[in-house]
């Protein structure tokens, strides 16, 4: 059952949405980029650091064991939160992007051969590109990618011919420059019907509903901690056992291992087999409490209520003159693109800045997106569940305000 | 009284020019200028208006050699050595990036070379618009700003080995 949330409370929470910019108050619009941390999860990186800071895996010491299980605790907590079959599933990384790269590294290196491809999709983050064209051109494969049409749909019609000879595809659950959801369930279908395995790029779709592993049957999926209102420098790559069991290790180091000389190393069993060197411990706590928060809210809520957000904002925003989205996809959540009529989007960003209201503009990462509007980049505002309808409105004034000076 | 003592200097010279302001005598100016505007919006207006009033590069001149290219906003820039002084002619995509580099090209342009290569540019700072020159913004304007003290430092030695 969806319950209205008390988000006058729930702000409270969050000390930096009551502070102010330029003595006007802050307008929060840019949950895409990072979220902000509620007081909880900052108290747990507080706790940890005072009372049981100490390496894990290592000691026989009182800390050390109490810090290691936090650590072990934190992957339980992430493996149920997406419902992984087994938390050895769950590999620490430092965010999405690492993931992808630990994915692009060792799947490519094994499996990537001389006229293979890599099949992503027209608007990937840069982070779920670049891993494999460089993974790509180490071993003479290629990439191919799912056009997507002027409302920043992916055109999934045309996958049936694109997956020949493709390896592995990996694509965004939802866009972070378009707002765009993707049939991730359809391209997974489709891709497993010719034994491919899928990525799932899910930085911007953990924070805003839930994600389950298993019901998506999906192969590896990332996301990181810093975008579902945990510390920064944690992320998560889930992969399915017999993925994580075959692929050859990413870096090297200490806890990776299982014995070690000069003659031979033997390598650790998933998931340590990934987790090379320290930890972020801390990290690893901090997310758990955040996801501990949000679940006391409960997803469904917390989906309900951006879910109204986004639509008010929709509402309000095409209103305004010279208004233009860019990517409106009828399931949109998290963000959304736009430009102003014969307007640079920096210039936009700039004076709405300066009313206190904090958008993201340029290309977000998403280069060939813009190139494919022709563009020099959007004024983005995401959205999460602390954000209010008045913010939207503060938003819609500002922007008129903007309007008129640089018209 | 400065008015009245150029007056005298013109009487009793009056076949030479009047020397014009100096880099640091126009940031003074435009310094002065933006005290008038202490909300950020007045500012930013000002900022607009001075774009209208930017020296705009030729088209000609407004290919990818001469552009500057920032992450959020593009700039074209050109510059003309004559009579010892460069000029400098310019453009931007964003219409509040063309406003600082107006102001950049009021203070800079119509200077010798050593002038230009030796500016010290306080005035965005003493405005408060010293973010633009991050060069995290990457709006251009830093780049910008490098390459017209290059082009000063590079007719500094065209005018040496003369």
């Amino acid at each position: 059952m969806v319950a209205e949330l008390n988000i006058e409370k729930i702000r409270k929470d969050f000390p930096i949405l009551n502070t102010t910019v330029y003595g006007k108050k802050l307008v929060y619009l840019d949950n895409a980029a990072t979220s902000q941390k509620p007081q909880q999860v900052i108290d747990a990186l507080d706790t940890y650091y005072k009372e049981y800071n100490s390496n894990v895996h290592r000691g026989v010491h009182h800390l050390s064991q109490r810090a290691t299980n936090a650590y072990e605790a934190s992957r339980v907590k992430i493996a149920q939160h997406i419902n992984a079959a087994h938390s050895h599933e769950v590999i620490f990384t430092r965010g999405t992007t690492e993931g992808i790269n630990l994915v692009a590294a060792c799947f490519g290196k094994k499996y990537l051969n001389p006229g293979d491809y890599v099949l992503v999709s027209a608007m990937e983050h840069h982070s779920n590109i670049v891993p494999w064209q460089m993974i790509a051109e180490e071993k003479g494969a290629g990439l191919k990618v799912i056009p997507m049409d002027k409302n920043g749909v992916l055109q999934i019609d045309t996958l049936p011919a694109l997956l020949e000879n493709v390896k592995i595809v990996a694509v965004n659950y939802i866009s972070n420059s378009l707002g765009s959801v993707n049939p991730i369930r359809e391209i997974i279908a489709m891709a497993h019907e010719r034994d491919i395995p899928v990525l799932i790029d899910a930085a911007q779709a953990v924070p805003h509903m839930k994600v389950d592993v298993q019901e998506l049957d999906v192969d590896f999926l990332a996301f990181s901690g810093h975008k579902v209102y945990g510390p920064t420098g944690i992320g998560v790559l889930y992969g399915k056992t017999k993925w994580l069991d075959d692929l050859p290790p990413y870096q090297g180091g200490g806890d990776m291992i299982k014995t070690v000389t000069f003659a031979k190393t033997t390598y650790n069993e998933p998931p340590f087999k990934f987790e090379a060197g320290t930890p972020d411990i801390s990290g690893a706590v901090g997310l758990a409490a955040a996801l501990d928060y949000i679940n006391e809210i409960g997803l469904e809520n917390i989906a309900q209520h951006e879910h109204e957000l986004i639509k008010y904002a929709e509402e309000k925003l095409a209103a305004i003159e010279g208004f233009r989205f860019i990517g409106n996809s009828p399931n949109r959540a998290g963000a959304i693109s736009f430009m102003i009529e014969g307007l640079h989007p920096f210039d936009v960003g700039e004076l709405l800045d300066k009313q206190g209201i904090a958008v993201r503009t340029g290309h977000h990462c998403t280069e060939p997106v813009m190139d494919f509007f022709g563009i020099p980049g959007t004024i983005r505002a995401s959205f999460a569940f602390y954000n209010t309808f008045e913010e939207i409105d503060t938003l819609v004034a500002a922007l008129k305000k903007a309007i008129t000076i640089l018209k | 009284m400065n008015s009245l003592i150029n007056l005298k200097f013109e009487i009793e010279n009056p076949n030479s020019e009047i020397k014009a302001m100096t880099i640091n005598e126009i940031q003074e100016e435009l310094i002065e200028e933006f005290e008038l505007f202490p909300d950020w919006m007045d500012k930013y207006e000002e900022i607009v208006q001075m774009g209208k009033d930017l020296p705009l590069i030729d088209e000609k001149y407004k290919t990818d050699d001469n552009l500057i290219k920032g992450c959020q906003s593009k700039v074209w820039l050109h510059a003309d050595f004559e009579g010892g002084k460069v000029y400098f002619t310019a453009d931007s995509d964003a219409i509040i990036t063309r406003g600082l580099i107006s102001m950049m090209i009021r203070v800079l342009s119509g200077h010798s070379p050593k002038e230009i290569a030796s500016a010290d540019l306080y005035f965005l700072k003493a405005v408060g618009l010293n973010d633009h020159l991050s060069p995290t913004r990457s709006n251009g304007l830093l780049s910008m700003v490098k390459q017209m003290k290059l082009y000063a430092l590079a007719f500094q030695t065209q005018e040496q080995n003369s």
